[in-house]
């Protein structure tokens, strides 16, 4: 412990360069899955193609990315914005299936009475599709949240200061308690934004957390009949 | 008014819904359109509001034909509830009242407050406008959706087997109530059902739907079923069985109606001429 009251400035420094790197390529993923996801979901011919490009995305390893894409985009070999795309890339990768699902999700009936008053297209999507697919979205989140939170610390290998630079350093000067403050660290920052991203759920998704429909009602409902 | 003329529809994969189908539906009115599954008369309803376009003929709105119109400006014109009643699940029952209000521009206090008064309208409590849909029973949220087809204070409210999914007791309810809002409101109503009792409860014109959206009857519940004018009519509306054929049997010096099953259905009172029969139970 004593390594970490030393050291406070730095963990501190290292946590605020870790949630600069981390927290844009969340966001980031979000932005670019939105439209990729929509498009998958929209038509059947487009659904399989971007899935699979975006999940194969997934499985390109980092090291190499981390060579090739200051080549593809321009950037230095140790600049930290490689990270960030790489970053991003991976959460696209993930979040790309989960706003198809999450779009997939929204109930026919919902939508067909939304354009049968008067939704546009446009409107229909902001007002109606995308928060219902609120609570698809916030669980693909959360998972892309730890994950980039977690996978950010391999920029301290390619000179982009995280919390992973607490294990580096720690590793080649043998300080234990380091390498131990750097897991500990990144561990509480990635709790520490899915417990916001939770938080952030609840006051965007209110009635997700109503509770549910007289459950005796619903039993007595008669089963639907469907006529086209 | 609404008109269709010749109007058919034969979807993608070659099924034809509806077959040059012609019917005047007179401004505030209530015509039901009633046929068994594969009668076209859900995509007959859904036309109206272009949820649906016809491969062929015309529809037209007091004189205007409504391919000429925008689908979105035109379904934000006209009211629309149906089964399940179709609220959004993530705004709350005022909300969900001022939808279309919204839409179209009303400022957020106007449309909230209009939505206060419609609940009114419809018999809700206004307790209930911070709910959400998932809160309410069903009888409750159907009459949300009623109040939001209502909210734009439309001339034509379509009504796609609204009460479909609600248990007897609360159809019966619902029924009486757009009855009651029908005198008041005076709306050209299109109500689509399968359900032969509703149709004639319910609607001034009735029309009796066959495969394909063909015509077997028009007419006033009375005329219908004091004239069929065929044996699918007359079975469709059961007018050759069970509780609409009543005969009367003397009892005790009175004159008792009685049905097909042999059940007793009423007393016949008062003069017996024809045409002044009343039946009560």
């Amino acid at each position: 412990m004593t390594w970490v009251w030393a050291n406070l400035d730095l963990i501190w420094d290292r946590t605020l360069d870790h949630l600069i790197l981390s927290v844009p390529p969340i966001i980031l993923s979000f932005v670019i899955a939105l439209p990729l996801g929509w498009l998958a979901n929209r038509f059947r011919f487009s659904r399989g193609a971007i899935l699979t490009a975006s999940g194969l995305l997934y499985a390109i390893p980092s090291f190499p990315m981390f060579i090739v894409l200051p080549a593809l985009v321009g950037t230095t070999l140790r600049s930290p914005l490689n990270l960030v795309i790489a970053l991003t890339i991976y959460g696209v990768a993930l979040m790309v299936r989960v706003v198809a699902d999450g779009l997939a999700s929204v109930d026919a009936d919902v939508q067909r009475s939304a354009v049968a008053i008067g939704f546009s297209a446009w409107t229909n999507f902001w007002q109606v599709e995308l928060p219902l697919s609120g609570p698809v979205l916030l669980a693909g989140l959360r998972v892309v949240a730890v994950s980039t939170v977690s996978l950010a610390t391999v920029g301290a290998v390619i000179g982009a200061q995280s919390l992973g630079s607490l294990f580096t350093d720690g590793f080649q000067r043998g300080i234990q308690a380091e390498i131990i403050t750097g897991i500990v660290a990144t561990v509480l920052l990635a709790l520490l934004l899915d417990g916001a991203l939770v938080a952030a759920g609840r006051l965007a998704l209110p009635w997700t957390r109503v509770r549910k429909a007289v459950k005796a009602d619903a039993r007595l409902r008669l089963p639907v009949e469907v006529t086209p | 008014m609404i008109e269709f003329r010749s109007v058919s529809k034969q979807f993608p994969d070659g099924t034809l819904a509806v077959d040059d189908f012609s019917l005047t539906l007179p401004s505030h009115r209530t015509t039901v359109l009633v046929g068994s599954s594969g009668s076209g008369k859900t995509t007959l309803l859904r036309m109206i509001n272009r949820m649906v376009d016809p491969t062929a003929g015309s529809i037209e709105i007091d004189g205007v034909d409504i391919a000429s119109l925008e689908p979105v400006k035109l379904r934000r014109s006209i009211g629309y509830v149906m089964q399940n009643s179709g609220l959004l699940p993530h705004r709350k029952v005022v909300d969900n009242v001022a939808t279309v209000p919204l839409l179209r521009g009303v400022p957020r206090k106007k449309a909230r407050a209009d939505a206060l008064a419609m609940l009114d309208t419809v018999g809700l409590d206004r307790a209930l406008a911070d709910r959400y849909p998932s809160q309410l029973s069903g009888g409750q949220q159907q009459r949300v959706g009623v109040a939001r087809g209502l909210a734009v204070n439309p001339n034509i409210l379509l009504m796609d087997e609204p009460f479909g999914a609600v248990d007897p007791i609360v159809r019966a309810e619902l029924q009486q109530e757009l009855i009651r809002l029908q005198t008041e409101l005076g709306k050209t109503v299109v109500f689509v059902t399968h359900d032969v009792d509703e149709a004639f409860l319910l609607g001034d014109q009735v029309v009796i739907l066959q495969e394909g959206g063909r015509i077997a009857q028009i007419g006033s519940p009375a005329d219908i079923l004091a004239h069929p004018a065929n044996d699918f009519v007359a079975s469709f509306i059961g007018a050759d069985r069970g509780k609409r054929v009543l005969h009367v049997e003397r009892h005790d010096g009175r004159d008792v109606l009685v049905d097909s099953d042999g059940r007793l259905a009423g007393v016949l009172v008062g003069d017996s001429a024809p045409g002044q029969v009343g039946v009560s139970r």
